[in-house]
């Protein structure tokens, strides 16, 4: 059953090159700096927390998101920051552990760690990893992120780095722990390891029907019942995109998702989308696109449907103008939560 | 023409779930198999597809009269060529970089894969299937004889019988087909063509494979092969 009280809306951004009004695009730059403007927004409107992705790549403007994060943190006052997702597979964990604890410090406490084998793989070549090992990376990566977060001193051997004797790593967290999710793209081996390791779990849902996911779903709390670990209501991020007009929302989303999805799939190999392709992922598959009703009826079937805990919107695919990206953090925060709420308040009350 | 009543899956990731689910729906007895111990695999298959048998991958394939392989192309070698022997064997892998790592390093790049997954079992009849659509596209898109929703998949490899059978068999699966007697054809479905990811019905499908020639993935290969 889902709990209205206590769940959470977030959005996400991988940190696409935002566009201007005549369709040129706008420098890396000016583009880290809009993601902050949204923050500072997503913020004032009361959106619970912000993601910011990393990538390393010329189509995207982020690979350092803690930092964007930060600035952030300066300017806001409640908003949680996340990563979404950080590739602990080809960084180093005692880094990624003193980052965030940073940040924690700076934000008073509202640094959410998110961790992920990471579906692009840039950053693998370039910080010196070789591909064939990305599972055993991050099985070992986490078991050490999973030592340091206690915040005592690590003990630690393993492949990929130097060992650890009796280290302890700086800063400490002002309350002891750093929020901590795994993401994950839905093979039952990662859904098993975050039950295994008694951390929060989000689902990336890119493409086709939320519904496949619910066996999954209870794969997760199979698995932390069976091994005593600790359960959580589920989070998972999809994308979308609002408009106040449900054919404006349409077309904007179409244009740039479908260029983005191509784009990628130039180097990895997938055909290009098609409008029917598009047409079926906004109608009944993982696109929440359209105008506030329409989004906030697709969310609220799905929050429910799943039984969610948190419902994170990828906003902003493709170039988008900086106007279409505000106006739609705007109507997510003022129209869509709000409907989504009432709905599964309706739908609860009725049930 | 064989009987398929029992269906082996050797990998339990999301493809061989998928399939193993398809398998299920279609009334099929399913086993399946992943890397570890039976236990290893033993909740997801329970909760993921209730009704598969979890079991070590000796008892799939000796209790199964068709085979799937859906393990990453990276580890077809981990499988002992002779446990395969004499069997039919769906070849649902395709190469993907992010999880096989450096092309050069997985495969021989004079070949395609299906053609060197055939070589290694060459006491096994290999037939390639089920490795273009995407694993949820598969899940969703599954759907009876004239419908018309239906979506295709190609199917081929060298013996003409044994891709018959495939052929009937995806049938039962939910899926149309379009049927080559040639494996190296398989280089169709492969990352950077046309039909890689594709969901498409029948006749899309058809005319894709009809024009696959002239694409820039086809001119490609085309020009490799004159090279070659």
């Amino acid at each position: 059953m889902v709990d209205v009280d206590k769940l959470e809306f977030g959005i996400e951004t991988f940190g696409d090159i935002v566009a201007n009004e005549d369709g040129s695009l706008k420098s890396a730059a000016e583009s880290i700096r809009q993601i902050v403007h949204e923050g500072e927004l997503a913020d004032k409107y009361g959106i619970d927390v912000i993601g910011v992705g990393e990538h390393h790549r010329p189509d995207y403007s982020v690979s350092s998101p803690e930092t964007v994060l930060a600035t952030i943190a300066g300017k806001t006052n409640n908003i949680k920051l996340a990563t979404a997702v950080t590739v602990l597979s080809s960084d180093d964990p005692v880094r990624v552990y003193e980052r965030f604890a940073t940040l924690d410090g700076l934000s008073n406490g509202r640094a959410q760690v998110m961790l992920g084998r990471g579906s692009f793989t840039e950053s693998f070549p370039l910080f010196g990893y070789d591909l064939t090992d990305y599972d055993d990376l991050f099985n070992e990566k986490l078991k050490l992120y999973d030592l340091l977060r206690t915040e005592k001193p690590v003990t630690w051997s393993g492949k990929f780095r130097a060992s650890l004797e009796n280290q302890e790593v700086y800063p400490k967290t002002e309350h002891g722990e750093l929020e901590t999710y795994i993401g994950i793209g839905g093979s039952p081996e990662s859904i098993i390891r975050a039950a295994r390791f008694g951390y929060k779990v989000i689902i990336a849902i890119i493409g086709g029907q939320a519904d496949r996911f619910k066996p999954y779903i209870n794969l997760y709390h199979e698995a932390a019942k069976r091994l005593e670990m600790p359960e959580f209501p589920v989070a998972v991020h999809s994308h979308g995109f609002i408009a106040d007009d449900e054919d404006e929302a349409i077309e904007v989303a179409y244009k740039n998702i479908k260029a983005n999805f191509d784009r990628i799939g130039l180097t990895r190999g997938w055909a290009p989308m098609s409008r029917e392709q598009f047409d079926e992922e906004t109608k009944v598959g993982s696109f929440y696109v359209g105008n506030p009703e329409k989004v906030a009826q697709r969310m609220a079937r799905t929050i429910d449907l799943l039984g969610l805990g948190r419902f994170d919107l990828v906003y902003g695919a493709g170039n988008q103008t900086a106007a279409q990206r505000e106006r739609m953090i705007e109507l997510y925060a003022t129209k869509v939560i709000p409907r989504v709420k009432e709905i599964l308040r309706e739908k609860e009350a009725s049930k | 023409m064989m009987d398929i009543k029992r269906v082996g899956i050797l990998g339990a990731g999301k493809v061989g779930i998928v399939l193993a689910d398809l398998a299920l729906r279609a009334g099929y007895e399913v086993r399946i198999s992943g890397s570890g111990s039976v236990e290893k695999i033993d909740l997801t298959i329970k909760t993921l597809v209730p009704g598969a048998i979890a079991s070590e991958n000796s008892d799939v394939v000796a209790n199964s009269d068709i085979i799937i392989l859906a393990i990453p192309l990276s580890r077809y070698k981990n499988i002992d060529p002779e446990l395969l022997s004499g069997k039919l064997v769906i070849d649902a892998m395709n190469y993907w970089w992010e999880t096989d790592g450096i092309r050069e390093e997985v495969l021989n790049p004079e070949s395609t894969s299906s053609e060197q997954v055939q070589d290694y079992f060459k006491n096994s009849t290999i037939v390639k299937t089920f490795n273009h659509m995407g694993y949820h596209n598969l899940q969703e898109e599954a759907h009876p004889e004239g419908d018309p929703k239906r979506k295709a998949l190609f199917v081929t490899g060298d013996n003409k019988e044994a891709v018959d059978e495939v052929a009937k068999f995806v049938n039962t699966m939910g899926f149309d087909q379009v049927i080559h007697y040639n494996i190296a054809d398989g280089i169709m479905t492969e990352p950077g063509s046309p039909l890689f990811g594709a969901s498409l019905r029948l006749n899309e499908l058809r005319r894709v494979i009809d024009n696959f020639d002239h694409t820039e993935f086809g001119r490609k290969i085309a020009a490799s092969k004159k090279n070659a």
